[in-house]
Formats: C-alpha cells, structure tokens, sequence
C-alpha cells in the first residue's frame, strides 16, 4: 500500500547515518591498531590520519542522529515507533530532549554522543597515547553503534533502531489498513510521567558522560598493558580518571536528587538496584585514582591501578546489563523493559570483559612492583588500604544487586531480606567508619616514612576540634535512632564522630598542611566535601520523622490491630483544618494544568509552635494518557537545616465519585428559608450590580449576589454566597460549595427581588486527599558535600592538566 | 607475611562473612501455600488480585487500613491486609509481589510491589484503543 502523510526521508537518513557510525568506527579501531603497530614512522603517521578522519565521520554521525531524533520528535512524527511511544503533543520543550533519552534506544546514543565528544579531545590531547587509547574507545563506539542498528543477522535481530516505523513493527493493528493512517494517529502516547520532572532533562546527560569518561582510564590501561609500557599512562590518564570520579559522583547524586524530589520513595537513597550498578562503578574508580597516586608518587600498586581502572568500566558495562536485560523486574522499580537483546548485551560485557583481563593476567607479572613491604606510617600503605576497603564495599553491594541473576541463572528463588535498606546500612556503616577515619589521617602522613613527632603534631588540634563538635552533635543532636538495637546505634555514632573527624582534618589541612594554597587544595576540598556528604547521610536518615500519623483520633480505627503503631497516612477533607503533630494542615484549593491530566493541590501548614505558615503544592498525574491511577509529585518547603516534604498517596476515585444528585430548584425571597435533610437554609440579602464591563456583559448585563446563611442541625452556620450574571441576555451561575455539609447553591436566575435557587445535597462534594509527609534534617549537607568533592575533584584536574603539560614542554 | 597480605585475608573474610549473613536474612519468594505452611515467617509471595472479592479501603475513615484478597497460578487464595494507604491502581495491576508473612487467617502485609501493564506492552488492543481515543 502507498502510504500518505509519512515523513520517511529523516528516518532513512538517521538509519544510514547508524550504518555509517558503525562502518567508520570499525575502521577507527582497525587503522588505530595498525598505527601503534606498525614499525615505520611514516605507516604509522598515515593509518593515524586515516583511523582520525574514520572517528571523524562516526562523531558526525552520531551527532546527526542525535539531531534527526529529536528533530523528529520535536515534530510529533508518529509514525516512527519510538516517538509514538515516548513522546506526545503535551510535552513542554525541555522535556522533548528528556523523550529523547526516556527509553533504551535513546540512551545508548546519548552514551555513544559523549564517548565521540570524549573521543574528539582525546586525540587533541593523549599524544604517543593516542592510538591504542582511541583504538578502545573506537571498539566501544562500535559496540555501541551495534545497539541502534536494528538488523537481522541470521534471523537474529541486531540492535533496535530508534528510526524503526511503527507500521512495520506492529502492521497488525488496524489503523495501518488506511493510507492516511499519519493523520489518524494524532498523538503519542506520552512521556513516563515519573519523567516529566526537570531532573531527567539534566540527569540524565551528566550520568551518561560519567558512564562515558569511564572508559578513558581504561583504554590507558589497556593501553599500558597491550604496548606493555606499564607505568608511562598513569600521569595522562589522571586527569580523566579525576574528571569522570567528579562528573559520575555528580550524576549519581542527581539521580539521588530526582528520587528526593519526585519518586515519592521517602528518600534519595533506597538502594534499589539500579541506584547500586552506578555507584559501584564510582567507588572502584576512586579506589583506582589513589592507587594510581600512590604509583605516580611511589612506584608501587600499580598492578591494582590496572585492575581498579578496568573493573570500573567493566562495572558500567554490567549495569548497563543489569539495568535493561529486564532482570531486575521484581527488584526494582525502575529499570527498563526487557527489548529482547540480552544475549547482545551479555556479550557488550564479554568482548571487553575477556580481552581485558587475558591481558592483565597475561602480563600480570611483568608489570612493575616494588617487593619491598612499605612502612606502616607511610601515606601509601593507608591510602591502599582505603581503595581496598572503598574496592570491597563495592564487591558486596554488587554481589547483593546481583541476587535476580543468580535466581535466573541458578534457579533459586532468594528473595531480598525483610529490610533491605538496612541489610545495606549495617554493612556499610563500618565501611564509613573506617574511611571516614583514614579520610581524615591519611593527608597528614607522608610518602615513604613519616615520623610521629611531626604527624601528633599536626593531627592533635584536628583531633581535639572534632571530639569536642562530636560531643556536642552527640550530646545535643537526639541521635536515638535505636530501631535496631544498641550495636547499631552505637556504630551511628562512631560513623558520625569519623566523619565529623574527616570534615574538620580536611578543612585544618588545608592551612596547617598546604598553607592555603588554592591549586593544592583538590585533595582537601574533596575529602571534605566526602566527609560533608557521610554526615549528610548519616544525620538525615537517622532522624528523618514521619509527619503525618494519623494522630487526628477522629477517623483512626484500631479495632482490629490494636498492636498497630498509627498509620503513615493522613486523610485531608477539603477546607478542615487537621491536627498533623507540630501542624495544622489545610487542604485549600486545587487546580488542573492548562494541558495535562495533572492536579495541583494546595496546602496550609500552620507550625503550631512558632505560627509559621507556609503552602505546599503537590501534585498528581490522574489517569494519564491511558495509564489508569495517580502518579505523584511530592512538594518541598525547604529550610537550611532540614525539609518538609509532601506528597499526595491516594484520591477518591473519580469515577465512583461522579455526582448523580440533581438539584432541587425553588423561588424565595429575602428572608425566605428552604429545608434541606441536615438543616435549613435563609437567603439573607440579594445583591445586583450594573458596573459590569460592558465588552463581556453587553448592554443590559448584571451581576447578583446572594448571601445565604445555612444553619445545621449540629448547631454549625455556614454563609454561602453563589453568584449569577447575567450577560448579553444570558445567565451565567457560579455555584458556591459548602463542603462540611456536602451541599451545592446556584442561583438559576432573578426576576425582581424573587430568585430560583438549586439545591444538591451530594456525596461526592466531600473532596479530600490522603497526604504523607516527611521531615528530613541536614540533607543539604549531603548536597553540599556533593558539590564540594566534585569542586575538589575539579581543582586536583586542572592541576593535573598543567603538571602533564609541563612535562611534555620541558 | 605482607601486612597488606594480611588486611587483604581481613577484607576476604569480612566480606564472605558479610555475604553468608546476607544469606542468612535474605527471604524467598514462595506460593501462597507455602507461606500458609509457615506462619510468621517474612515472605514474598507473586500473586493477582482476585477480583471477584471486594476491595476494602475508605480513606475517610482510615486511610492506612487496606483489604483485599490475592491468588496465585497454583490457585492458592488469601486475605491481604495492608496498614498502608492503597496503591493508587492496585485495581489495575497485573501482578502483585507482596512482603509479609501470614499472621492468624490473612496475610500482613508490609510492601506492596505492583508490576502494572505498561502502557504500550506490545498490546495491539490496547495502542488501537488509544489511537482511537486522541483521535475522538
């Protein structure tokens, strides 16, 4: 059939520019090869010119792509799958990038995006490295490319490709029996309304060029190992090593940011698995940067150094495995749906996987180390031991995430325990014991030997600033969060004295140590901002507080489960002000979005203490584009030692909710009284104006009021006043509600002092929402100390660059 | 014996212990006989909502009090309550993964996982459904 109405020229050309991308970086990763192994200087220099226009042309490509999709969706052409899919008319333009990356395809070309632009500066800067450094990278682009590319190969589907026509993939469906079936299909089916948040339109690229820069430090060490110029590749690889530990730490933390602000999990931080693959890969990578210090500074470890730096790569590799094979459908909430390519995703994971570690254990023992046991008071022996403890910590947590694959591959059915938070907590509370401890003594030892006269005098006033702070978070903080046990509360405490001593040794080191010198500082800045952000941790999970138990004793039914601790869960009725422990909460207004099927709840809270008031509005999806029920959006108000935190968990059903009452229409005067079932009802003056706009009301419009005061049978008076106008001979009525009573007023029209007034008595006028809330004290500490270390990271960076230089100029 | 030999045994060990003890707290996934068969005990059971029996839930008058009933493949059947507020679309949800254990004749249940159809499950019916809808 011809089809009308298509748009398929975009498409052709994005799939060509796949095929392109994946040709070129083949042919990059071929002429790098033959550049560093070719004998002849000149053979050398031209498979050099050739893999560099080869890259060239696949980080055209991938760029094109990258603007053809979103080109395409910026256009609504749904009849490519993937737009119909992740896109729709509704969304606003920022979030048109975030339908770019929402799915698995996307991603995968953001990912190959970065590695280009990475790639690009690479072979500005890497020197004799540049070859077999680029030579990995091009392998990678590849590989990647191979993820788009959406062929079969001997009736195995290669790769899903984001250009890939909704009529081929699914022909079956009706619609496709028309010509002009474009014109049908006038809308997509939306953007996952969990991501319809500011966060996924900058999250996303940030943790993508941090899974990205991983690979940099890894093809150095591949590079070392495969031209078996073992130690040279430390110093070139160092910046980056630093720049992908900042911009990944960044990333993931941001990713903490959205789970605050939007999922509604109750925290930033739930150790779902998907959260865990990427802060992994981070731990081992800062466990690599301190090796590779200690090999720069003394020749030793640099066996680990290779190893750290390839198992971080590595490590990205399988969370990206994990993340979309589907594995981890019963464990986590959000990772994407199974696309039918695992078998090309195990493999994405084994052909760097396999070479890399033939490599390492291959020439394992030619690679340079020094037998010769290093001091107990030297720098480096503490500093190996933290990448050793950060590099078990992360050996745990992934064996732990990986429990669904080993269920699938073992066919047990080990489920995660009772709490699982906590399973987590209480191992690594003692990995942040330790490492806060050696964050704060490690600067102030030397390299090789340090004698203890000159390390008690330095640490002593450190020590004593920060057991007298400890004592007094201690003492006065309330930290008694014994919910499970002594031993535990007892850690939380040693957790938040070593971190409190990693905040305070940093911030001394940097005068007593480095005199204040900015460009030494990157250590100092980023140990402090770790330390920042254990304390953070620790202090915001320890005493977050539930807010809205149901304390109100009106509606609290314990009949059942008298054992039962009062519910999380607080039910607002419209317009009543409710007890909510420190506050009084009023469920005010609400409001629809202009365009979407979303809500907008307004709140009072009244701080019964001090009389503070504040407002907030969350919000909810209700039955948006098909996807029954409510997705909610929690509302902050945030204060500089801690934060409010709102969220809507449950409506009444609007469906059940609908209004089958009609009204009852009656004609009074002023003074006249109607009955109703719980009382009766007065109408207590009639008001009508004529200074009405003449543009909107016309030449005769008018504008009545009616005050109406209804007297309950409980002994409550309401004043209602619905208001009618009458506009170009037309009567328009505003109804007035008084919800308490569950009654409706209009006025259906005035003729001289009579007036026809409706009324309904209703149940559905009852509008009310359950609410929770949450406080959460001293989170800014941990978003502080985000941004502190990446600072400090930044700093070590730069100083790095101009070291690097440096060298090569002299 | 290198003292970083040592701490590296120290870590080994500290981690297999920290492994086995996961072991230990970690639960199972189990029908819904099987936890009947061992009341008490934190389970995950994979199961449907029955929707033949009532949802119990009145927000007004307790908004953490939830009852409803699951089954699973196997046809096991058992009451649910849930001290929680009620998942928003429980009601269209394709299959349940509930934690808890079996207390007296129901199951007390502490989270509720809901694997909901997702919007466009390859589901021919579903897109036709809501092509036709944008375009009324």
């Amino acid at each position: 059939m011809d089809y009308i109405g298509e748009h398929l020229l975009p498409g052709r050309i994005g799939h060509l520019l796949i095929i392109i991308s994946f040709v070129a970086s083949l042919v990059a990763t071929f002429a790098y090869y033959k550049s560093f192994r070719s004998e002849e200087l000149e053979d050398q220099r031209d498979w050099k010119k050739l893999a560099r226009l080869a890259f060239w042309i696949d980080a055209v490509s991938v760029a094109g792509i990258f603007i053809i999709l979103y080109f395409l969706i910026a256009n609504h052409r749904y009849e490519y799958l993937y737009v119909y899919k992740n896109s729709g008319n509704d969304l606003e333009p920022k979030y048109i990038l975030s339908s770019l990356w929402s799915a698995s395809e996307g991603s995968f070309l953001l990912w190959t995006v970065w590695h280009a632009a990475l790639g690009i500066v690479l072979m500005f800067t890497s020197k004799k490295w540049e070859a077999p450094v680029m030579m990995v990278l091009s392998f990678a682009q590849a590989s990647l490319a191979t993820m788009m590319l959406g062929i079969y190969f001997f009736k195995t589907k290669i790769g899903s490709n984001p250009f890939a026509l909704f009529r081929n993939e699914m022909s079956d469906l009706p619609v496709f029996k028309f010509a002009d079936y474009t014109s049908r299909i006038t809308d997509g089916n939306g953007l996952n309304q969990l991501l319809q948040n500011y966060w996924m339109v900058i999250h996303p690229p940030v943790l993508f060029i941090g899974f990205a820069s991983t690979i940099v430090p890894f093809s150095f060490a591949i590079a070392g190992l495969w031209t078996k110029n073992y130690g040279g590749w430390t110093k070139p690889a160092m910046p980056w090593a630093l720049f992908s530990a900042a911009i990944l730490g960044i990333g993931v933390m941001m990713g903490a940011a959205w789970a605050y602000e939007s999922l509604s999990f109750g925290g930033y931080w739930a150790w779902d698995p998907v959260e865990n693959a990427s802060m992994v890969p981070w731990l081992v990578l800062v466990g690599g940067i301190h090796t590779a210090l200690i090999y720069n500074h003394t020749g030793r470890s640099l066996r680990a150094t290779h190893l750290f730096f390839i198992l971080s790569f590595i490590l990205i590799l399988y969370s990206t495995f994990l993340t979309r094979s589907g594995i981890l459908g019963d464990t986590s909430v959000h990772s994407f749906a199974d696309l039918g390519m695992n078998f090309q995703l195990l493999m994405f994971i084994l052909v760097f996987l396999v070479p890399a570690l033939w490599l390492y254990f291959s020439r394992y023992k030619q690679i340079p180390h020094i037998s010769k046991e290093e001091s107990t008071s030297s720098r480096e022996f503490w500093m190996f031991i933290g990448s050793l403890v950060l590099f078990f910590a992360a050996v745990v947590i992934i064996l732990k995430t990986s429990v669904p694959v080993v269920n699938k591959v073992f066919g047990t059915n080990i489920a995660p325990p009772k709490e699982v938070e906590y399973s987590y907590n209480n191992i690594l509370i003692w990995v942040a014991i330790i490492i806060g401890l050696l964050t704060a003594v490690t600067q102030y030892l030397k390299y090789k030997e340090t004698s203890s006269k000159f390390f008690l005098k330095k640490i002593i006033i450190p020590i004593i600033i920060s057991t007298v702070v400890s004592a007094l978070i201690l003492a006065f903080g309330n930290i008694n969060y014994d919910n499970y046990g002594p031993v535990y509360l007892a850690a939380i405490w040693a957790a938040i004295a070593s971190s409190v001593f990693a905040v305070i040794a940093n911030a001394s080191y940097l005068w007593l140590g480095i005199k204040g010198k900015l460009k030494l500082s990157g250590p100092s800045v980023a140990h402090l901002g770790f330390g920042l952000m254990l304390l953070g941790i620790l202090i915001s999970s320890s005493k977050k507080e539930t807010l809205s138990f149901n304390t109100s004793g009106i509606f609290v039914n314990f009949g059942e489960n008298s054992d039962e601790k009062p519910g999380e869960n607080l039910t607002l009725v419209k317009g009543e002000r409710m007890n909510m422990g420190k506050y009084w909460v009023t469920y005010e207004t609400d409001s629809a979005h202009p365009k979407k099927s979303q809500w907008y709840y307004k709140l009072k809270f009244e701080n019964k203490n001090t009389k503070e008031q504040f407002t907030l509005t969350p919000n909810a999806f209700i039955n948006y584009k098909g996807n029954e029920g409510l997705m909610a959006n929690p509302d902050a108000k945030h204060y500089w030692d801690h934060d409010i935190f709102a969220y809507i968990t449950s409506l009444p059903d609007p469906e059940k909710n609908k209004d089958t009452s009609s009204f009852v229409n009656k004609n009074v005067k002023k003074g006249d009284s109607i009955f109703y079932s719980k009382g009766y009802i007065i109408l207590e003056e009639l008001n009508s104006t004529d200074s009405v706009p003449r543009e909107i009301f016309g030449d005769d419009g008018k504008l009545f009021e009616a005050r109406l005061n209804v007297y309950s049978k409980t002994g409550s008076v309401y004043t209602s006043i619905p208001k009618l106008a009458l506009a170009k001979g037309v009567f328009i009525s505003v109804p007035d509600t008084i919800t308490a009573e569950s009654l409706v007023l209009q006025m259906n029209s005035v003729e001289g002092t009579t007036v026809n007034l409706g009324v309904k008595e209703s149940g559905a006028v009852l509008k009310y929402l359950t609410l929770k809330a949450y406080k959460f004290p001293f989170i800014n500490l941990l978003w502080l100390g985000t941004l502190l270390m990446a600072t400090g990271f930044t700093i070590s960076m730069v100083r790095r660059i101009r070291m690097n230089k440096g060298k090569s100029e002299t | 014996m290198k003292k970083t030999h040592i701490i590296l045994l120290v870590l080994i060990v500290a981690a297999i212990a920290v492994l086995i003890s996961f072991l230990q707290v970690s639960t199972t996934y189990d029908t819904i006989e099987m936890a009947k068969s061992k009341p008490g005990k934190f389970v995950h059971i994979v199961g449907k909502l029955d929707r033949g029996k009532p949802v119990e839930y009145d927000a007004v008058k307790n908004p953490n009090y939830l009852r409803f009933s699951l089954v699973d493949s196997l046809g096991g059947s058992v009451k649910v309550v849930y001290n929680n507020a009620k998942p928003d679309n429980l009601e269209h949800s394709e299959r349940l993964v509930l934690k808890g254990a079996i207390k007296d004749d129901y199951f007390e249940c502490k989270e509720i996982l809901m694997k909901c159809p997702s919007k466009y499950t390859d589901d021919p019916n579903r897109i036709q459904q809501s092509i036709n809808n944008n375009t009324n």
